[in-house]
């Protein structure tokens, strides 16, 4: 390792709400690659988006290469050296390897007014050769394999001489053999003493390819450890923290043994991998893991929304085919999505509307004429039962808080009278005073005889509401534990990183 | 009080900030335009503010008008429509097919040109909702299959109604002494559609479509077939309106009915609903329908050159839409 190239200190950011980023720090050194790592909401990205100018810090000093900078924008952050390589590669498909390369900055012809594509294109040669990588400059990008994708995105961050380079879940989409190369033109990095900042949460892999592992929780940094001496104990130990576990729900068997919904060997190409569980009646089923496990994947699956490849659904123990959204509804099953906003309301409509969405047929009058008084008593018995604040059922939902509108959404499902839940980030988005009642609601859906499949990526939630954990890890189930006392957060967290090569 | 050039929106309803519910604000300033064009050409000329002239006004709107209520609501879905004019010559000319080709009695003529149209709309929805051709492409190429159609089959000629007087009584009887009976229908086809959007499930369905359409199909609603009604309903519209616009002339005209389209969204556009889907009212609809025909016969009236006046009208248009645009970016 060689300079000091990178030291940010003291950073802070504050959104609407939330305190993000709070006193972090963070250092890099030429030649050196540097792991970050944290679970969802740990705060890497929004530190990473300082770094590379797409947000502005609150406060805090980043040094690089001994001086202090301020990164106004994404621009400078190129200009100075600091590349990013995201997880969603920013590549237009339509365009060749070597436009995407010089993207902005094409060399024009003699006149200045066309665009000189032969020296577009010897350009881009001349990086590869000095990069060594094996790339075809007219090739168009979206003909090429996710793996030679990335190593467009690699070449672009070099081209401009970059001296600190960022790699978010850069192996997430590679098979093993293709991780083998990236590794080698990483190592090749580093031996040129560009500094490596690599985003993930593959253990192995991380101590294969890095030099230093740093370990951020909750907005905070938490320390810092040589990789040859850190044991995976302690990294997990050091990313959930030793809090204690106020509000754990006690190992509660389940009344029923009755099992509501069961699926067995659900396969879809690379996201969803040979899953089987059981559902049972009155169960608060929590799924656990990593963003990108696969967990979402799996809801809308079995919910129609998207298709399988194979596999086999039950519902009370009848085998069922379910092909659309439709049809899970009509076997019983509702879905509230991840993205309340996109997927789970309309959001120009109003609270009576939206109540009564999954269940129009049981608002009509003959011709298709709609009940309006029907409509009417039931939003304001679901507003009643569950606590939605809003001046009334006309209000526009747009208008609501977030929990408001979640409640709006387990409104529908209710009027449906749905007998399976599916929560994906039931308290995304929500402040803490509605978190717990949303909780409440999860609680007394279950006492009712209600069978809840909860995703989500906070563990004290998960603790907090399951009867059983399911967790998943890039498309499998690693793991199927009671909500006993060997449910730990850093147990779960071990079967969430625990990936299996392919 | 100052009259201006009626291509500009008069100075009062430059946009404010409102608290206003903005979809009640721009159908206030559709109406308010309305009132403006109206007595703007009423001090102008003495000619405009008679009856007869008022009732031709009128009656020159409702083709377009009706055409227009089947327009809104596949807008409101987020589609789009383009075939509703040559649709509306083609079942004309299914009508006179059937009545005077073949001999059938008049409302048997009439159902086969309504039926016309709701095939049409059956095939461009099935297009759409399960072959997922975009709606601009799939009405635009029935729009086309349509306009041949209409050639083909009448060779090329009009049809002409006169072996059957009665048909020419639908539209231009009075019923009502003074006003055509194409009036009252447009109005009451404009209550009926007024009605199915804004108490049926049907109404309630085709406003879920425009808001959020992947929301809707996680509810559980099957898409496909509402999409397919909307647009088969609207296809019943065009087919109405075909055998007002043939009633009138008195004869089916198969190189007729390209152009009406444009004019149709432009009638929905100006009277507020929106292009992006969610939202819109039929009362909209038909002030913009209204706006457009004042227009076009009040500068008529003051001998404006006939070409001036589609010039004003598309300047019209943007303006409606801009306000749309700006109501738009201050709600987000």
């Amino acid at each position: 390792m060689g300079n000091l190239l990178l030291k940010m200190e003291g950073i802070s950011k504050t959104f609407p709400g939330v305190k993000a980023l709070s006193n972090v720090r963070f250092d890099l050194y030429e030649g050196e690659v540097h792991a970050l790592l944290g679970e969802n909401g740990a705060g890497k990205s929004t530190l990473m988006k300082i770094l590379t100018g797409i947000y502005q810090k609150d406060e805090g000093t980043i040094e690089y290469l001994g001086e202090q900078i301020e990164v106004k924008d994404i621009r400078e952050a190129q200009k100075l050296g600091i590349s990013m390589i995201h997880q969603e590669l920013n590549l237009a498909p339509h365009l060749t390897v070597a436009q995407n390369i010089f993207i902005g900055r094409e060399p024009k012809g003699s006149l200045g007014l066309f665009l000189d594509e032969k020296k577009l294109n010897n350009e881009a040669q001349k990086l590869f050769d000095r990069l060594n990588i094996n790339l075809n400059p007219r090739e168009l990008v979206g003909n090429l394999t996710v793996a030679k994708q990335q190593m467009v995105e690699i070449a672009k961050a070099l081209s401009f001489d970059s001296k600190v380079l960022i790699m978010d879940e850069p192996t997430a989409a590679l098979t093993d053999a293709e991780i083998e190369a990236l590794f080698v033109m990483i190592r090749k990095l580093r031996a040129d003493g560009v500094g490596v900042i690599y985003i993930s949460h593959r253990m192995e892999e991380l101590q294969k390819i890095t030099d230093r592992l740093s370990i951020m929780r909750d907005g905070t940094y938490v320390g810092t450890l040589n990789t040859k001496d850190a044991t995976i104990d302690q990294i997990i130990g050091m990313m959930v923290g030793r809090k204690i576990d106020y509000n754990r729900k006690p190992a509660i068997k389940q009344s029923s043994k009755e099992v509501v919904l069961e699926v067995k060997n659900l396969n879809r190409g690379r996201a969803i991998k040979d899953v089987s569980f059981s559902l049972h009646k009155g169960e608060i089923l929590g799924f656990a893991g990593l963003m990108g496990a696969g967990r979402t994947e799996v809801a809308r699956a079995i919910f129609g929304a998207d298709r399988l490849d194979s596999g086999e659904i039950f519902i009370k123990g009848q085998k069922v085919q379910i092909h659309s959204p439709e049809d899970a509804v009509n076997y019983g099953i509702g879905y509230l999505s991840e993205d309340r906003k996109q997927f789970g309301l309309m959001v120009d409509m109003d609270v009576k509307t939206n109540i009564v969405m999954a269940s129009m047929k049981d608002f009509q009058r003959p011709l298709g004429w709609i009940n309006a008084p029907k409509m009417k008593q039931q939003s304001e018995k679901m507003v009643q039962r569950l606590r939605i604040k809003t001046p009334s059922i006309k209000q526009t939902v747009k208008n609501l808080s977030g929990g408001n509108q979640q409640k709006v959404i387990i409104g529908k499902w209710l009027t449906r009278d749905t007998d399976i839940f599916i929560f994906d980030e039931p308290t995304r988005g929500i402040d803490i005073g509605a978190k717990d009642e949303i909780y409440r609601l999860l609680d007394e859906l279950a006492q009712q005889g209600k069978s809840i499949m909860m995703i989500s990526s906070e563990l004290p939630e998960i603790l907090r509401l399951s009867h059983r954990i399911i967790v998943m890890c890039e498309g499998r189930i690693t793991g199927e534990l009671e909500n006993d006392r060997n449910a730990t957060q850093e147990s779960i967290m071990a079967l969430a990183t625990k990936r299996i090569s392919s | 009080m100052e009259i201006q050039k009626t291509a500009e929106l008069p100075a009062g309803k430059k946009m404010k900030k409102n608290k206003i519910n903005s979809s009640l604000l721009q159908q206030i300033l559709a109406f308010a335009s309305l009132i403006v064009l109206f007595l703007f050409f009423s001090v102008a000329s003495s000619n405009f503010y008679q009856f007869d002239n008022i009732v031709g006004i009128l009656l020159s709107t409702a083709v377009t008008g009706i055409l227009a209520l089947g327009a809104t609501m596949i807008i409101v879905t987020s589609g789009i429509d383009l075939s509703c004019g040559t649709v509306m010559t083609l079942s004309s000319v299914m009508a006179g097919v059937f009545t005077i080709q073949h001999g059938f009695p008049i409302w048997l003529g009439i159902l086969g040109g309504v039926l016309t149209g709701a095939v049409a709309g059956l095939l461009s929805g099935l297009a759409i909702a399960k072959m997922k051709i975009p709606p601009f492409i799939a009405t635009l190429a029935m729009m086309m299959v349509a306009k041949g159609l209409s050639l083909v089959i009448t060779n090329a000629s009009p049809i002409y109604f006169s072996p059957k007087p009665g048909f020419q009584k639908m539209a231009m009887g009075t019923l009502i002494p003074g006003i055509p009976n194409a009036v009252l229908i447009f109005f009451v086809m404009a209550i009926i559609a007024s009605l199915i959007l804004s108490k049926t499930i049907l109404g309630r369905y085709t406003f879920a479509l425009g808001s959020n359409e992947e929301a809707t199909r996680l509810s559980g609603v099957n898409v496909n077939k509402w999409k397919i009604m909307i647009y088969m309903l609207a296809g019943v519209f065009t087919g109405i309106a075909g055998i007002v616009m043939a009633s009138r002339l008195d004869s089916a005209q198969p190189a007729l009915g390209e152009g009406y389209e444009l004019q149709a969204i432009a009638a929905v556009v100006i009277g507020g609903t929106s292009l992006s889907g969610g939202t819109g009212t039929i009362l909209g609809t038909v002030i913009g329908a209204l706006i457009m025909s004042v227009l076009t016969n009040g500068l008529q009236i003051l001998s404006v050159p006939d070409q001036w006046q589609t010039v004003v009208v598309g300047i019209v248009i943007i303006l409606a839409v801009y306000s749309d645009t700006l109501r738009n970016k201050k709600s987000r």
